[in-house]
């Protein structure tokens, strides 16, 4: 089914909250606002986050001759997307899952869904080096994937876990993009003094000691978390986050 | 021709076989009839489950796609569940910390409580577990980073932060901060056993135990190993906005489904003191009323706030006690409170 996929990009955290499906998301809208056909795929089984995101709670998934067809968002087809957040009949109710059923659904949305011609596929993943990274590990080494985009912030304990993702990379050969530092720095709207709140640099000292590419800093900036499916570089132009997401988008597209 | 797939609704042929392992799974837990929406399916009904001595030979298993796992499959209660209750019997209040989100502050929440919980009394032992085996950040959190765990013959001693607060986190297993635990299910299933079951924590006033996000194995594994432990119940954390309530209410869910009691939710990261104007702002902005909304609508106890304080996050990385070192911060002040909610389910030391 990934054959007619041009480039897979796993978007991976040792660490949860550290705004994985926030960084999917802008980032499949960048290259989608660019001109290429993006599907997304959000394997976070326990805590789906995109479909809230897309503003697309609600939509269905449809059983077609070829495989599951995933949600549009637009009507050229442009942006597909695939989450167990279709699956789930109200959004309240939780997927209690042991690693081997999980396994059996991330091994579903690999293989049985038809995303048909796409330029990216970004797979947004949970936090942990577990059953769903295992399994997505193993199936994508029968088709070529770009690599791994890693997402941190700047605190140690975040920087820890991360860590842990790099070595999870490596162990299991997966090529690593780059390193994005999230919420680094909150500028006061009230008196634009500039707080490191998680601490600053963590991320670009990690990409150094690691010796993996720095791909940029995203300030928390509470507009871009409130986009809801709208293109932050549209959208938001001028906010240091899209000069971010356009800055990674070049360097992906270039490679 | 196109059929709408879904995981609970009614066109559910290709999920079938997923569906039934989750049903057994959930029954597995809570020991009960799980009877959702499951009117249309006879043989699901009569599923003796995987505890029953029928499991894989009932008339009912016959045609199941789980029916040769279910056959051989050990039979009868796991073990573990009677070695967890004689390990935690000194233990009086079991308390999980839980959120179906990561990044909320669940181990910050963990170890703030079990600082102020330490530091109120100082005749109260209290105790920390980190369950995060992918992610263990008690360690640092509470400043015991590159400790050793000992192995005695009463089994494993914690590592003692404070002379009445020990804590236990495979953290302390690894041996280089880069180590990664890259286990399936099983494994982590083995390693919270032992940690449940061969901790020697002595009498305990409290056990806190932290978790990762989710609602999966180490989830699972907990519940069912408390099982007959006696656990006091769960202390959900969450932050304000949408995106972490969605995961959160999951989480409720789960409690429910399995019978933990939820005790109250936690908000944390609420608002956000300007250090150089003093002014608040909202950092992740409750657009759908907050925690306090999502407590209301689903009937649980609004335990308190945390405000976002730039301290916090830094206390944490260095290991630092917050609790004694800013008496007068308004953080201390909600985690003394949030005591005084808890001491209402508390029970009496021996």
């Amino acid at each position: 089914m990934l054959d007619d996929v041009k480039h897979i990009i796993l978007i991976l955290s040792g660490k949860g909250g550290v705004g994985k499906s926030t960084v999917s998301t802008q980032l499949a809208l960048t290259l989608k606002e660019r001109g290429f056909k993006v599907g997304l795929l959000d394997i976070d089984l326990c805590g789906p986050s995109i479909p809230y995101l897309l503003q697309l709670e609600g939509k269905d998934v449809h059983q077609a001759d070829g495989g599951w067809v995933p949600v549009y968002t637009d009507d050229k087809q442009n942006f597909a997307v695939m989450s167990i957040g279709f699956l789930l009949n109200s959004r309240n109710s939780a997927v209690v899952w042991r690693g081997p059923k999980k396994t059996a659904m991330v091994k579903q949305f690999l293989t049985d869904v038809c995303w048909g011609d796409l330029d990216y596929l970004i797979i947004d993943t949970p936090p942990g080096t577990s059953d769903e990274h295992i399994t997505v590990m193993e199936n994508l080494k029968t088709v070529k994937c770009d690599g791994a985009i890693l997402v941190t912030t700047p605190q140690q304990v975040s920087i820890e876990d991360v860590r842990k993702e790099i070595t999870f990379c490596k162990k299991t050969g997966i090529h690593i993009l780059g390193l994005i530092e999230n919420m680094s720095g909150f500028v006061c709207p009230h008196c634009t003094e500039c707080t490191n709140i998680f601490s600053k640099g963590g991320g670009e000292s990690l990409a150094e000691l690691a010796k993996i590419p720095f791909l940029g800093t995203l300030p928390i900036d509470p507009r871009v978390g409130q986009l809801l499916g709208k293109t932050c570089v549209k959208e938001l132009p001028d906010s240091p986050s899209a000069k971010t997401f356009n800055g990674i988008v070049d360097r992906l597209v270039v490679t | 021709m196109q059929q709408k797939v879904e995981i609970n609704g009614q066109s559910r042929r290709q999920m079938q076989k997923a569906i039934n392992e989750k049903k057994k799974k959930s029954r597995d837990v809570t020991g009960q009839e799980d009877d959702a929406d499951d009117d249309d399916d006879v043989s699901e009904r009569n599923c003796p489950g995987i505890k029953s001595k029928d499991a894989g030979k009932a008339s009912a298993c016959s045609g199941c796609p789980s029916q040769q796992i279910c056959a051989s499959g050990p039979k009868g209660p796991d073990p573990g569940i009677e070695l967890v209750q004689n390990r935690l019997e000194q233990v009086k209040n079991k308390i999980l910390i839980l959120s179906g989100k990561g990044g909320v502050g669940k181990s910050t929440v963990t170890a703030l409580l079990s600082r102020a919980l330490a530091a109120d009394d100082s005749e109260r032992n209290v105790a920390v577990l980190d369950i995060d085996i992918c992610g263990p950040s008690q360690p640092r959190v509470l400043g015991v980073l590159g400790e050793q765990v000992h192995h005695s013959g009463s089994g494993w001693s914690p590592v003692y932060v404070d002379d009445n607060l020990s804590v236990m986190s495979i953290g302390f297993l690894l041996s280089t901060p880069d180590d990664a635990v890259i286990w399936r299910g099983p494994k982590k299933n083995g390693m919270i056993r032992q940690f449940l079951s061969e901790v020697d924590w002595g009498k305990l006033d409290y056990l806190l135990i932290d978790t990762p996000p989710g609602t999966s194995d180490e989830h699972l594994s907990a519940t069912t190993y408390l099982s007959e432990a006696d656990l006091t119940g769960a202390i959900i954390v969450t932050t304000p906005q949408e995106v972490a309530l969605l995961d959160v209410r999951k989480e409720i869910d789960y409690c429910r489904k399995v019978g933990i009691k939820v005790l109250g939710v936690i908000e944390n990261m609420y608002l956000f003191v300007c250090p150089c104007c003093q002014k608040l702002s909202e950092i992740f902005p409750a657009t759908t009323g907050g925690a306090r909304r999502m407590c209301e609508d689903l009937d649980v106890t609004y335990l308190g706030g945390l405000p976002l304080d730039p301290k916090i996050a830094r206390y944490c990385d260095e290991g630092k006690n917050f609790i004694t070192e800013m008496p007068n911060s308004s953080i201390t002040d909600s985690c003394k409170n949030i005591i005084k909610e808890l001491a209402k389910y508390r029970k009496e030391t021996h």
